[in-house]
């Protein structure tokens, strides 16, 4: 399966250019580009490990391009995305966020069932790949 | 007691009938307060009535007057509580004229939709000395905003809590709309999520019925919901309708859908605004998205001289407190200005708004950091439109697809990847800083050589658009605008 979190996963993946674009994009609207990785891509795990801090002074892509290179040296088979940060009064939160970086192989999610009475059903998925300690899910 | 003073006029305390302009109602020298709501009204005077003393009469009957002098007025600050017509102008090459009245801070409830339209709309509209009325809008001032709890959650936390950043929300109300059992449902529900979409809907008028009861419904659609969460690792959510006769009856499947996991629940605006308010409070209590269908909401909004313009009623709902509300989509099915949908989408989403004649924004208004609605633009749209939704609606909507996403020859999973490429792929493209208006149709067609979805889409759909003349434009517009 292909997991379609943010902004733009059902587009082919997007490439260093493209991404370069959307980076611009950020830096044009003054936003805050930050990078996050993870083994955990449950859609409710919202703390992704911070790849340092969101990058506030950055003015050039291609320092974001060098960072986001790093982090798929460093984790080239975890999920990375790059988050643009409006810190403006009445949003301050992400404006875009989007996936530069996935495992070759993605298990997906098992959907377990508990049942209790009345028909209903308590729901929950677990991403088959947390099952291994966080380090050793997508070797 | 004299009745009458020197210059032969009647005094205005002396009984029997006195000109509403006579009476206080109108003043052109006052200067509304900070503190004060402010209406625009249109009326349409009865031949023989002068528009002065129309407005005035507006002013009178939506505050304390009645037809005729009581004196029990003397034992009140009558100048303080009475709405005063200030200014009258009429609208160029036609009967019709503005009427603005200002009416003191004292004169509502703090916090209730009940009591301000109890006020400002309770008996004037059927008013015999007017033709016609209608209420265009009106500016809350912060004083009144803040004794309000507005959104239960806003557009911010939605995204926040959905984890969707940076693009419209996609969604889709489950067609037929009447007639499907529960397990068909539910089908369609999980077709369109697993395939793209981030929500489905049960539509106005889902609530019990005969063939599908309530119960089952939520249930089927809660399984489709948690089968596409896992199928997709995104966090989805159909709007369960918990629309019902009681209250009680509200809360009861309120609770219900809370249990099973639901993240969204909605409700019609035909249940009523003090129903409306109750269940905003339930859903910022408990964490769910409330989302608000206008039913009913064109017998009065419609006509250009009589009801209450949309604006007033998308000021009323935020300030009652739903998270997403229908408002227009400018090029699909149902009735909308361009410019006046601007107006009703600024209304909902922003903070401080200016006055805008051609967006039919009459007065500025001061949201004082209360939470944003997301507008929903749902009724005849399809993904050939991508561009012009973003254009004219911007990032922060849901798009309802429900025809276009559930008509798709290949399936409902295909439609809504269809409808998922096309947002993407737009907002690729504006973020890259093309022109992707004009672009758009480009666009599109080159995403659709890789995605057969989106293809087959734009195959079918290619030539619909709904091009009729809007039959309500802000007056500032008339001359400059075509309806797309």
């Amino acid at each position: 399966m292909r997991i379609t979190q943010g902004t733009f996963s059902y587009l082919p993946d997007l490439t260093d250019d493209e991404i370069k674009a959307q980076v611009q994009y950020c830096l044009n609207n003054s936003w805050a580009v930050s990078l996050e990785y993870t083994d955990d891509p449950h859609p409710r795990n919202n703390y992704w490990e911070m790849f340092g801090l969101p990058m506030f002074d950055a003015t050039d892509p291609a320092a974001v391009m060098y960072e986001i290179a790093e982090c798929r040296r460093v984790f080239p088979n975890h999920y990375i995305r790059v988050n643009g940060y409006d810190r403006q009064r009445g949003r301050a939160t992400t404006m875009l966020s989007f996936i530069v970086n996935r495992p070759p192989n993605e298990p997906g999610f098992q959907l377990e069932r508990q049942e209790f009475g009345d028909r209903r059903i308590k729901y929950t998925i677990r991403s088959y790949a947390a099952d291994k300690p966080s380090g050793q899910r997508y070797e | 007691m004299a009745t009458h003073s020197t210059d032969g006029k009647k005094s205005r305390w002396s009984a029997g009938v006195t000109p509403y302009a006579e009476m206080g109602y109108y003043n052109a020298d006052y200067v509304p307060k900070d503190t004060d709501i402010i209406c625009a009204f249109r009326l349409v005077p009865q031949e023989g009535v002068e528009p002065i003393e129309a407005g005035a009469a507006v002013a009178g009957e939506s505050s304390t007057a009645t037809w005729t002098v009581v004196w029990t007025d003397r034992l009140t600050a009558h100048e303080v509580y009475q709405a005063k017509c200030y200014r009258v102008d009429p609208v160029p090459g036609t009967d019709q004229h503005i009427a603005y009245i200002a009416y003191d801070l004292d004169l509502f409830e703090e916090g209730s939709i009940a009591n301000l339209t109890s006020s400002i709309i309770g008996n004037v509209f059927g008013f015999k000395a007017l033709k016609s009325l209608r209420l265009e809008d009106m500016r809350i001032p912060p004083h009144y905003v803040k004794t309000f709890q507005g959104p239960p959650h806003g557009i911010v936390m939605e995204r926040e809590y959905l984890n969707k950043y940076g693009r419209m929300l996609l969604g889709a109300t489950v067609k037929p709309k009447l007639g499907l059992s529960a397990r068909n449902y539910g089908r369609v529900v999980y077709e369109a999520l697993r395939g793209g979409l981030d929500f489905t809907k049960d539509d106005e008028n889902i609530n019990s019925q005969p063939f599908m009861r309530w119960r089952d419904r939520f249930l089927f659609a809660m399984e489709a919901v948690a089968r596409a969460m896992a199928a997709t690792g995104e966090i989805k959510g159909h709007y369960m309708n918990v629309t019902a006769a009681t209250m009680e009856d509200m809360y009861e499947r309120a609770e219900f859908a809370k249990d099973i996991g639901s993240v969204i629940i909605m409700i019609d605006l035909t249940i009523g605004y003090t129903a409306i308010q109750s269940m905003a409070k339930w859903a910022r209590k408990n964490g769910l998205i409330l989302h608000l269908h206008r039913a009913g909401h064109g017998t009065y909004t419609r006509q250009k001289t009589h009801g209450v313009n949309f604006r007033v009623i998308a000021k009323w709902m935020r300030l009652a407190g739903v998270d997403h509300i229908h408002a227009g989509t400018v090029v699909g099915k149902l009735e909308g200005d361009p410019n006046a949908i601007r107006g009703y989408y600024k209304t909902l989403r922003e903070d401080k708004l200016a006055a805008d004649p051609v967006q039919g924004l009459y007065f500025e208004q001061d949201w004082a950091s209360l939470p944003s609605t997301m507008p929903v633009a749902s009724g005849g749209i399809h993904a050939g439109q991508m561009h012009q939704l973003l254009h004219y609606l911007g990032e922060d909507v849901v798009l309802q697809f429900g025809g276009g996403t559930i008509g798709h020859p290949d399936g409902i999973a295909e439609g809504a990847t269809a409808n998922r490429v096309a947002v993407e792929a737009i907002i690729q493209a504006r973020n890259e800083g093309r022109d992707y208006l004009a672009e758009g149709p480009d666009i599109l067609a080159r995403a659709a050589r890789w995605s057969p979805s989106l293809y087959k889409a734009l195959e079918v759909w290619k030539d619909v658009t709904f091009n009729f003349e809007a039959t309500d434009v802000p007056d500032a517009a008339l001359t400059s605008t075509l309806n797309y």
